[in-house]
């Protein structure tokens, strides 16, 4: 897999990711692409009720979140963990892209939305104006 | 079935199939089935409901599915081993995920379920006055059955239409 400059926190430790999908292969292919990124996985989740319960546990820099999974959908979780953290940054990753789940997404307070299958160079460029200032290439926080 | 709901899936599962096996695949065959569906290999069946109901189930010869998982777990993965079904499900999610959202975009409303994998050999009819269109794909891999059966509900799309005020 290429390999991208990594992006570290502000404090330079790795950003930490939580992902969450019902598909564990999705979640394997997601954590390679985070790690390759430099970034670190925090926990994983296999459906919406995990997910909040593993955010409050691990408090990641950032939730990778598939909509359609059991039990509790994508877009309900994003909701309860926004509610109680406003602070999350959640990004979707769903292969329904559809207009009106990426605006209820987006309403439910999500930072952004990637289609599946997922091509890494999108997914980091979305981390990182996701991130914003909060993230910077780790040659940069090396530069200071 | 109309001709322009099944289009997007051929359209998704080819571009899919051409970025996870690096190879062109092509419609090798295309039946009409009236009967249940006799699993051919490794299969995942997506249902959806509302303007457009049925169900999608995703077929794939054991080689087809171990190049996908391959792909997937960035690491060559046997036929013969479990986490081979998961690639399929993770496939058909994606393959029916982009078709769907093509149709949604052209004012479709319906709800898609996770996949679920199929064990048994004979899956059972779609519906009772459904017919199935079974495409059958064929990579280098080996073959790639996407067995669509669904309706277009014209009632509720009009029920949910506003009325006209004259």
């Amino acid at each position: 897999m290429k390999q991208f400059e990594p992006l570290s926190r502000k404090d330079q430790q790795p950003v930490r990711y939580l992902i969450v999908d019902d598909s564990v292969f999705a979640r394997k292919s997601l954590a390679k692409m985070v790690e390759s990124f430099g970034g670190q996985v925090a926990g994983e989740a296999g459906d919406g009720c995990t997910a909040i319960t593993e955010y409050a546990r691990t408090k990641p820099d950032i939730v990778l979140m598939d909509i359609t999974m059991p039990q509790m959908e994508g877009i309900e979780a994003v909701e309860r963990i926004v509610q109680e953290h406003p602070e999350a940054r959640v990004v979707m990753v769903s292969s329904v892209g559809y207009q009106d789940n990426i605006l209820a997404a987006l309403q439910k307070g999500a930072r952004h939305f990637v289609q599946k299958p997922v091509k890494p160079d999108a997914l980091y460029e979305i981390i990182r104006y996701v991130l914003n200032d909060d993230a910077v290439p780790v040659g940069a926080t090396e530069a200071k | 079935m109309k001709m322009d709901l099944i289009q997007p899936f051929i359209g998704s599962l080819d571009a899919v199939l051409a970025e996870m096996m690096h190879e062109p695949a092509s419609i090798a065959d295309l039946a009409m089935e009236e009967d249940g569906y006799r699993r051919k290999g490794l299969a995942a069946e997506v249902t959806f409901k509302g303007q457009i109901e049925g169900r999608i189930i995703l077929d794939m010869e054991p080689r087809a599915a171990a190049k996908v998982a391959s792909y997937l777990a960035g690491a060559d993965v046997d036929p013969s081993e479990p986490m081979v079904s998961e690639a399929v499900s993770e496939l058909a999610n994606m393959v029916i995920g982009n078709a769907v959202t093509q149709l949604n975009d052209r004012g479709f409303q319906f709800k898609v379920f996770p996949p679920a994998l199929l064990t048994q050999e004979q899956c059972a009819k779609a519906g009772s006055d459904s017919e199935a269109t079974v495409l059958c794909f064929a990579t280098a891999c080996g073959n790639v059955y996407l067995n669509i059966a669904m309706k277009y509900h014209a009632r509720r799309s009009r029920e949910r239409s506003p009325m006209a005020v004259a």
